[in-house]
């Protein structure tokens, strides 16, 4: 039995649009082991990006208790809690968000300058992280002479740079062709796989949720199904 | 500095637009430059007159005339060591624009009360013996190309000459002076009182106003005091002052230089706050997804703030060394009009606090909303 990565515990969360209080997540109870790659699915609305950005540590739950590596991140500051995504997770989203002022290698730097690593020991780290995804050449091309899918791979590098535990994935083939999202999938199966990542990733498309061990489902707000898949 | 290359190139995300603002900043601290260098240089003028002497002027205004008769019963109020006149001749050098600092003086009055001017024995003994003769400056020399000797027409723009109605005034250069502690004041023209006393169509008998050296500066309060007890109640009251006071008072006959140049710039600077302010706002709500990402990475709240600050700070402090620079590089050109060639280094040193000032303003409320900015609704586009 694998050590559990991510706990969640009576989760909830609402957000207020003006007047009205909308219920994202209810009561949700969710554990995630170390090295599973999870496929997190379900209609719009339910709450998947919401659950995402929890476990990310981008947002704070309006209740319950959130722990990832044993450190209860429901209780961090909001300074501690950008020094915690520093240290310990890699996100990659569907439109890649990629500063288009940078080139790739600048962009996947990027989490390095909160490190103390010397600008050498910067380049020499982006360029590693970039030979993983195969765009070692294009280290000097900006976002926009990128295709698709080598922008997702450059996002991809960024958030494996910092050789974190836990990569939390938005849609990250929302936005490409089958045949890109597939080689994009398997990079990330071979990150999970032979890397030893723990990469939770919401998605819309079954074909995407194959490639993960795991498939949780989610509707209104609660986990509906949990299925192993042939990934 | 590891992050400079992520500011800079953020900075400059919009080409154009970061180009435009960068100019209107430039061209607004030219005008800062060249406005405050004006101002800077003329007070610098009032602040080095002498204390040691006093200016009296007709109490009505300093282009009423005072009586010549004056001048004896002026040199006899204790404390008084030495008096002379002047009078303002309003001239100018073949076109209005090319301003003649010109005054009638009675040299062996006058010269012994201004040390400063450094000027040849030979040069005064001519200068007597020629009923049209004139001392000029260095500085007036060069600017003109005049050499000793030379014959000038000189215009006046009060003065007309009683023998043919004309301002036309002809002067024979019978030496130079320099003024080793201030080279600025190598403007002057100085010319005989009797030639203009005896030619001029209107005035004769009156001088402008008188000089006066006291011979204890601590007592200086007390003669000006006296000499306008002397004359109090007569057709022409006087007012007498320090030659600071004075020089104020003569500058101010062309406006108040000071405030002219506080409200241009003040006009200059509130509309660039908008202007820019506007700009750096619409720049930061564009890159609100970008700015999430590097919180999103990890950045805090405070570091992320502190970028669109600094890069506020770039953009204004480079557009400032730019304006300022080129201020710099323009300023000689102002010697002919205020005689000074180098812009000071206070006003460099006030337009880079300016430039601080209007940098923190511009990004306080971007830097607000970046503080602020939520990651999820930013990456959401809410």
């Amino acid at each position: 039995m694998s050590e559990t990565l991510v706990s969640l515990r009576g989760v909830t969360k609402s957000y207020t649009r003006g007047k009205e209080t909308v219920q994202v997540l209810e009561a949700l109870d969710l554990e995630i082991a170390a090295g599973d790659f999870l496929a997190l699915m379900g209609p719009s609305g339910s709450g998947k990006t919401t659950l995402l950005n929890l476990i990310g540590g981008l947002d704070q739950p309006s209740g319950g208790e959130i722990a990832v590596n044993g450190e209860r991140i429901d209780r961090l500051s909001s300074g501690k809690l950008a020094k915690w995504r520093a240290d310990h997770v890699g996100f990659v989203f569907q439109f890649y968000n990629l500063l288009p002022v940078l080139s790739a290698q600048r962009n996947v730097e990027l989490p390095l300058l909160l490190t103390k690593l010397s600008a050498s020991k910067r380049k020499e780290h982006a360029q590693i992280a970039l030979d993983i995804v195969g765009l070692k050449d294009r280290a000097k091309h900006k976002p926009n002479e990128l295709s698709g899918g080598q922008a997702q791979r450059v996002a991809i590098a960024r958030a494996l740079v910092g050789d974190p535990a836990l990569l939390v994935c938005d849609e990250p083939t929302g936005d490409l062709d089958r045949k890109t999202a597939d080689e994009i999938l398997t990079l990330l199966q071979e990150l999970n796989r032979s890397h030893g990542k723990t990469i939770i990733m919401v998605t819309h498309d079954p074909k995407a949720a194959e490639y993960a061990t795991h498939t949780l489902h989610l509707d209104k707000g609660r986990l509906v199904e949990s299925a192993e898949t042939a990934g | 500095m590891k992050f400079f290359p992520l500011i800079w190139a953020s900075l400059w995300r919009k080409k154009a637009r970061t180009l435009l603002t960068l100019l209107s900043i430039v061209v607004a601290f030219l005008l800062f430059g060249m406005l405050q260098g004006v101002n800077s240089a003329i007070n610098r003028g009032v602040e080095l007159a002498n204390v040691d002497r006093l200016i009296t002027i007709n109490k009505l205004s300093l282009t009423e005339p005072l009586p010549i008769s004056y001048l004896n019963q002026i040199n006899a109020v204790s404390g008084v060591e030495g008096v002379a006149y002047a009078t303002w001749f309003g001239s100018y050098y073949q076109e209005p624009q090319q301003f003649v600092f010109g005054s009638p003086v009675d040299p062996e009055l006058y010269l012994p009360l201004v040390p400063e001017l450094q000027i040849a024995d030979e040069s005064v003994r001519k200068l007597t013996q020629t009923r049209t003769g004139a001392v000029v400056g260095q500085a007036l020399m060069a600017k003109y190309d005049w050499s000793v000797g030379d014959r000038i027409p000189i215009q006046s723009s009060i003065w007309t000459k009683a023998a043919d109605g004309t301002s036309n005034w002809e002067f024979d250069i019978v030496g130079t002076y320099t003024v080793p502690s201030d080279a600025n004041q190598e403007q002057g023209f100085l010319f005989n009182h009797s030639y203009f006393d005896e030619a001029r169509a209107f005035g004769n008998g009156t001088v402008g106003w008188y000089l006066i050296k006291v011979s204890d500066p601590g007592r200086a309060a007390e003669v000006a005091r006296a000499v306008d007890a002397l004359f109090a109640n007569s057709s022409a009251e006087t007012k007498t002052q320090s030659e600071k006071e004075f020089s104020q008072s003569f500058i101010k006959q062309f406006g108040d230089i000071n405030f002219i140049v506080t409200a241009i710039l003040g006009a200059v600077f509130f509309t660039l706050l908008f202007l820019t302010g506007n700009t750096m706002m619409q720049s930061v709500r564009e890159r609100a997804p970008e700015l999430a990402v590097l919180k999103t990475l990890g950045f805090s709240d405070t570091t992320v703030t502190v970028f669109v600050v600094i890069e506020s700070l770039l953009l204004c402090l480079f557009a400032a060394v730019l304006g300022l620079g080129l201020s710099s590089l323009m300023f000689p050109a102002m010697k002919g009009v205020i005689g000074q060639a180098t812009l000071p280094a206070d006003v460099v040193l006030s337009g880079l606090i300016a430039a601080v000032l209007l940098a923190l303003v511009i990004a306080l409320i971007p830097a607000l909303r970046t503080m602020r900015l939520s990651i999820v609704d930013a990456l959401a586009g809410r």
